[in-house]
């Protein structure tokens, strides 16, 4: 019987590679309910630390009485600001240059602050501890409204700061003001404000919402008093830099600190940012001498830690009157609540908010933005986006939609006229960036052809007519959005955090059986890394996928790394990956080129061997490579195969797309319903098509809630309206539509496989398009904005205010 | 979120319930599915030192039927209602309307008579159950009585009901055949209550109409009933609307909810009367 | 307070402890019992990743008591995998359609998949939708969710054919 030769397809087919819907390995734990997430973690003695937490939004805090809560069984201490003074971590810095108060010292700032950290053998003594703590407060006046903050009489917040004009980020004009950042020409855009043939203005509000994914936020720290060690477990988006801050805080030797970042139960920028939880946490197990857990209750979640959004966005948008955009304006209120709390690269205060021009070629552009404290939750991350992605994609897809309303366009012509063209990437846009590549047009075509958009807009003509006539209550809208993304931060020459650039790391080690480790600098929250970048590594060095093992998220372990947030993993790690595999794949050719007694360049990978040129037949595998490279003396070469790479990206990656949404209003009870979505992505190279439609769809379902629903409100006292999961919209599957993806491949001209993130386009351009398609219903009664999000009574509100209900 | 402590009881007969209540008094309450109780506990809002599970008595459960009436009994569960044919055969409505309440685990677990008995403005059986004239029977230490659930609530969380009394069973007169029936519902999602809910029967000349969640309790208007039993939908709806008192909250302003309320109505009595057979 | 004794059948197996009766029956699983399969994500019955089956009911097991359980039988997550250690169909099923992210949620998704399926083996897709309504998921949107239990509803059936 001959022997079965694989043929080349199936050689690749067998490694798993990129490209492949390969299922992902992390599913076998996590059907079975074999996950290890923070609040799995039991170890021998462990105590539990709940939060007193303040009732009030504006107060000082004059006495904490916690006699009755040590008399509590199980509970062994109430740690307060008091506390923590002579170890300096009543404050910690927040990642934007601000401090943050751990616990509160002398004053709270908003409803739900941590005023004193109870420590208890369980979490219902724990609970019951807190119950019992009393605290006096004496209230201070509110503020809820960043632009009443900004009046020359606002109560002053931050006391801490007074007489300080001099913050992070530049000068300060006012006691609750925290920055200015200015982007672009201002004089040449007023200038040609003045003389476009049309200029748009709107205030586009892209309200405060929160990423509150499934699992809170939470840490276990042990303490080693014997060996001094710190081990630290959280939901840490990026590990490396939690144990960095950690010892800068603390005083503990860096070498002497393990984070460990187990399974994470979805992050979308909550898990970011360093909260009083996990400093409380370290600090009681230092006291205590026993690990010590913190894991917060939804409420806890959705009232303290890290909010996203609420950006008030002032824009002007100047055309030709045949629609060609000539500039645009931008002036941004940021509202950040107590503290300057959001997760931005240092240099970027208001993230990559200039990315505002997006998918336009708009020649002249500025943008400033004031950031602003007020009596609310601090934060400000990007929830599922890259840095205010997200807000700078809302505000120019409302522009241009209120700019096609003055121009009495259709606004999918209007988009088309003012694309950038194919032929101008590398594309530098006005507000300072450079786009790398992509192809808006065909993207586009493709788009409305795939709707049928001419049909649409007659049917929606139809409909109206019929609204009109009394034959119906139901109008159409159809939404439109063409996003530009900006992700994989970043560049280490303009891109850090505290300080640490953002590149990221892989390293790979070959075994000896051609069986293989990669870890990296990463950390998975259901992306699927153990699953993709295992495939990366599967085409750059032909090792099967299923023999690769991927780890993440112990800084012993893997290389140094800033994490997973900002769609930055497959830009910046996916990248280090590759380029890790290809120093293996360079000292596999050599070993290769040995074993067959031929020159290195006489030697060419083909798919998981080097074979050599012209004699197909003459070749060695790499399991056959990685078994000599450990058991073979090959002069000049040291034994071993393995490799590290810290990737420095060269620019950010450019993904795009092209969304559209149809959805019915009922004009009387302001209930919305998505009848059809479309979502054509550009991600560049694709790794895993079956990941990549599974994050469109769920980053779409994000992008329905926030656009539909889903706020964190705040009454005039400060109280937080809705922080239960019964006020804060998350849709079940029975308010979720089915979505059809579709996809363009534009690669990354810079990136080493083309790839250029995906995880965050649905939410940055699925949010524009629900709330364009619910104004499109309403434009041809004059609508030209309303807030997000847009639930039943808004909507309602919307028809009631143009007349349709007498 | 974690309840303050108390002792656990599992009384077999509805007796003993009432004894257990009766010697700790204030201190003591009953659960059934514990979808509204417990989340108050885990908040801290309610604590007691004596909890009273009444899963075992049997004298709770089960459905019978007459061919005048259907009576429930207090722990039947919303799932078990819509999981049963005879009912759904000769009270449609309530199976429309449990089906819209809550999720499939909480309609598991939740039962009809905690949902009437709780006095939460936003459970949608009392108004089901005032549209419908049904009766509750209460059991306390000096015996049984009937409350009709048109005289049951007096404001949120306060009912005819006395602490010591035990929510027994609730009697429903089945509607004469061909009478038509609707509740609807608006909601913001699964698992919420209603912005607006109204339950409507209509048929063989009477009409009866009930709101949820429009007021601090459920409200039946008689004035809005005798309007649509006379082909007067306007008047109906003018009637019922006068007789709500919504309050603003994060589904909405009153004015909206109030304008909801008779769009809501409006499509309830349109699917009732066009099931009336 | 003094503490209870809490018995339960859990996944086919007998278990027992202490417990206080307030004991919220997923801190028992996930604290006594050391079942970590079901998860807490908002304690206020609203996301079902706690969700377990109890005498044939899905059941929020942050909204139950430990007394209120005691003697019944429970089965999580951990107890659908087959007796030969392999994926069940429904945990085979989210696999091969992607219908799980971060994993949070699926322990309870899948255990709420497996009494709708008992209950309905041949639902549409409205039925699953409505069906599956009392569990929240931040990562997939639901729509693999979806296929992935009709998809476990088409091979159960088959398999039952073919056992007949």
């Amino acid at each position: 019987m001959k022997d079965e030769v694989p043929t080349t397809e199936e050689r690749v087919a067998n490694l798993k590679g990129m490209g492949s819907s390969r299922k992902r390995v992390e599913d076998v734990r996590f059907t079975q309910g074999r996950g290890n997430y923070v609040d799995d973690i039991k170890l021998d003695g462990m105590l539990f630390g709940d939060f007193v937490r303040s009732p009030y939004a504006h107060a000082r805090v004059t006495t904490i009485h916690t006699e009755e809560a040590m008399k509590v069984p199980g509970v062994l201490a109430v740690i307060t600001a008091a506390d923590l003074e002579p170890l300096g971590l009543h404050w910690m810095p927040t990642l934007a240059g601000d401090k943050q108060m751990v616990l509160a010292d002398g004053k709270v700032l908003f409803q739900g602050q941590e005023v004193a950290f109870v420590v208890a053998t369980d979490r219902y003594a724990a609970a019951d501890g807190v119950e019992a703590v009393e605290v006096d407060y004496e209230e201070l006046p509110v503020v809820v409204d960043p632009f009443k903050a900004m009046e020359p009489d606002a109560p002053v917040l931050r006391e801490d700061l007074e007489g300080q004009t001099e913050g992070a980020h530049g000068p300060r004009r006012h006691h609750n003001h925290i920055f200015t950042w200015e982007q672009g020409d201002k004089d040449a855009t007023e200038a040609v404000m003045a003389e476009a043939d049309v200029v748009a203005e709107e205030m586009i509000y892209y309200h405060r919402t929160h990423p509150s994914p499934l699992e809170t936020c939470g840490s276990v720290a042990s303490m080693d008093k014997v060996t001094g060690k710190l081990t630290l477990w959280g939901t840490f988006q990026a590990p490396h830099a939690i144990r960095t801050v950690v010892s800068l805080i603390s005083g503990i030797a860096e070498h002497n600190i393990r984070v460990i970042s187990p399974d994470i139960g979805g992050g979308f920028g909550n898990k970011v940012g360093a909260y009083a939880g996990y400093v409380c946490s370290v600090v009681a197990s230092i006291v205590t001498g026993k690990p010590v857990k913190w894991v917060e209750d939804r409420m806890e979640n959705l009232m303290s830690t890290a909010f996203a959004r609420d950006y008030w966005m002032q824009g002007k948008i100047a055309a030709t009157k045949e629609g060609k955009i000539t500039g645009l304006w931008c002036h941004t209120t940021a509202d950040h609540g107590g503290f300057d709390a959001c997760a931005d690269p240092t240099k970027f205060p208001a993230g990559f908010m200039n990315i505002c021009t997006g998918s336009y070629d708009i020649p002249t552009a500025y943008l400033a933005v004031d950031g602003v404290y007020t009596n609310k939750a601090p934060g400000g991350v990007a929830y599922r986006c890259s840095f205010r992605v997200t807000e700078a994609a809302y505000f120019i897809e409302r522009m241009i939609e209120v700019l096609a309303i003055k121009l009495n366009m259709d606004a999918a012509e209007l988009r088309r006229i003012n694309f950038i063209k194919k032929e101008q990437f590398p594309y530098n846009s006005a507000l300072g960036w450079e786009y790398d590549s992509g192809d808006y047009h065909t993207a586009w075509d493709k788009a409305l052809n795939a709707v049928g958009y001419d049909d649409l807009r007659a049917e929606q003509a139809q409909q109206l007519e019929d609204f009109k006539a009394g034959k119906t209550r139901r109008l159409m809208g159809i939404g439109l959005t063409h996003f530009t993304e900006i992700v994989g931060a970043g560049p280490v020459k303009n891109c850090d955090i505290l300080g640490l650039g953002m590149f990221d790391s892989c390293e790979i080690r070959i075994h000896p059986t051609g069986s293989a480790i990669a870890r990296l600098g990463t950390i998975s929250q259901g992306q699927g890394h153990a699953t993709t970048f295992a495939q990366i590594i599967a085409s750059e060095i032909g090792i099967p996928a299923d023999d690769i093992t991927l780890e993440e998220g112990d800084t012993d372990t893997a290389p140094y790394g800033l994490g997973t947030y900002g769609s930055r993993s497959t830009p910046v790690a996916g990248a280090a990956t590759a380029m890790a595999g290809r120093k293996i794949k360079a000292k596999a050719q050599m070993i290769a080129a040995y074993l067959l007694e031929v020159h290195d360049d006489d030697v060419e990978f083909d798919v998981d061997r080097f074979v050599v040129k012209g004699a197909p037949e003459r070749f060695k595998t790499m399991k056959e490579i990685a078994f000599a490279a450990y058991n073979q003396a090959i002069p000049g070469v040291e034994p071993g195969l393995e490799a590290v790479s810290y990737y420095d990206p060269p620019n950010m990656t450019y993904p795009f797309g092209a969304y559209i949404c149809v959805l019915d209003i009922d004009v009387d009870t302001g209930e919305a319903e998505v009848r059809k979505f479309y979502a054509l992505d550009d991600c560049g190279t694709r790794i895993n098509p079956m990941i990549i439609e599974g994050q469109v769809h769920g980053g779409l379902t994000e992008a329905l809630a926030i656009a539909m629903g889903q706020e964190i409100a705040y009454d005039e006292m400060g109280n937080n309206k809705s922080a239960t999961l019964m006020d804060f919209f998350i849709p079940t599957s029975w308010e979720t539509p089915n979505y059809e993806t579709d996809h363009t491949t534009t690669p990354s001209p810079h990136h080493p496989i083309g790839a250029k993130g995906v995880g965050e386009s649905p939410n940055v351009g699925g949010v524009p398009c629900f709330s364009n398609a619910v104004h499109d219903a309403f434009r041809p009664f004059g609508l030209t904005q309303s807030h997000m999000p847009h639930d039943h009574w808004r909507i309602w509100k919307t028809a009631n205010g143009l007349g349709l209900h007498s | 979120m974690i309840p303050a402590n108390f002792e656990y009881h599992r009384p077999s007969e509805i007796s003993a319930a009432i004894g257990i209540i009766q010697q700790h008094g204030d201190e003591a309450r009953v659960v059934a599915g514990g979808h509204s109780l417990i989340p108050m506990m885990k908040l801290r809002m309610a604590e007691m030192g004596h909890l009273v599970d009444l899963q075992d008595i049997e004298e709770l459960k089960g459905i019978e039927f007459s061919d005048s009436s259907v009576v429930m009994g207090a722990m039947t569960t919303q799932h078990e209602l819509i999981d049963n044919a005879d009912l759904a055969s000769r009270l449609p409505i309530l199976r429309e309307a449990a089906l819209q309440i809550a999720d499939p685990q909480v309609r598991y677990m939740g039962t009809v008579g905690g949902n009437v008995a709780n006095g939460d403005p936003g459970n949608d059986m009392p108004g089901l159950m005032q549209c419908l004239n049904a009766t509750f029977e209460v059991v306390g230490p000096d015996g049984r009585r009937s409350i009709p659930a048109r005289d049951f609530y007096e404001a949120a969380y306060f009912t005819a009901r006395e602490d010591e009394e035990i929510l027994t069973k609730i009697s429903i007169p089945v509607p004469a055949t061909g009478t038509g029936y609707a509740y609807e519902k608006q909601k913001r999602k699964i698992g919420d209550y209603a912005t607006a809910a109204s339950a409507v029967m209509i048929g063989n000349g009477a009409a009866s109409i009930a709101m949820t969640n429009l007021s601090d309790t459920p409200i039946w208007s008689e004035a809005a009933g005798t309007a649509l039993a006379a082909g007067d939908v306007d008047g109906a709806v003018a009637a019922a609307l006068d007789a709500i008192d919504p309050q603003e909250d994060m589904r909405g302003p009153v004015e909206f909810k109030k304008h909801v309320a008779g769009v809501i109505l409006r499509r309830a009595i349109a699917r009732a009367q066009s099931r009336v057979g | 307070m003094s503490k209870m004794h809490v018995k339960l059948n859990l996944n086919g197996e007998e278990v027992e402890g202490l417990a206080e009766p307030r004991t919220l029956l997923i801190h028992f699983l996930r604290e006594n019992l050391k079942v970590t399969g079901p998860h807490i994500g908002c304690e206020t019955s609203h996301c079902g990743a706690c969700t377990v089956d109890i005498d044939g009911k899905s059941v929020k097991s942050c909204t139950v008591f430990v007394g209120q359980v005691n003697g019944k039988d429970v089965t999580t997550v951990e107890g659908l995998v087959n007796d030969d250690g392999s994926l069940g169909i429904i945990q085979e099923m989210f696999r091969e359609h992607h219908g799980l992210q971060c994993g949070f949620c699926t322990p309870g998704m899948i255990t709420r998949a497996h009494r709708l399926l008992q209950e309905n083996p041949n639902p549409t897709e409205k039925d699953i939708r409505f069906g599956m309504a009392g569990n929240l998921c931040r990562c997939t949107g639901y729509q693999n969710i979806v296929k992935a239990i009709a998809a476990s509803a088409d091979m159960m059936n088959a398999q039952k054919e073919a056992a007949e």
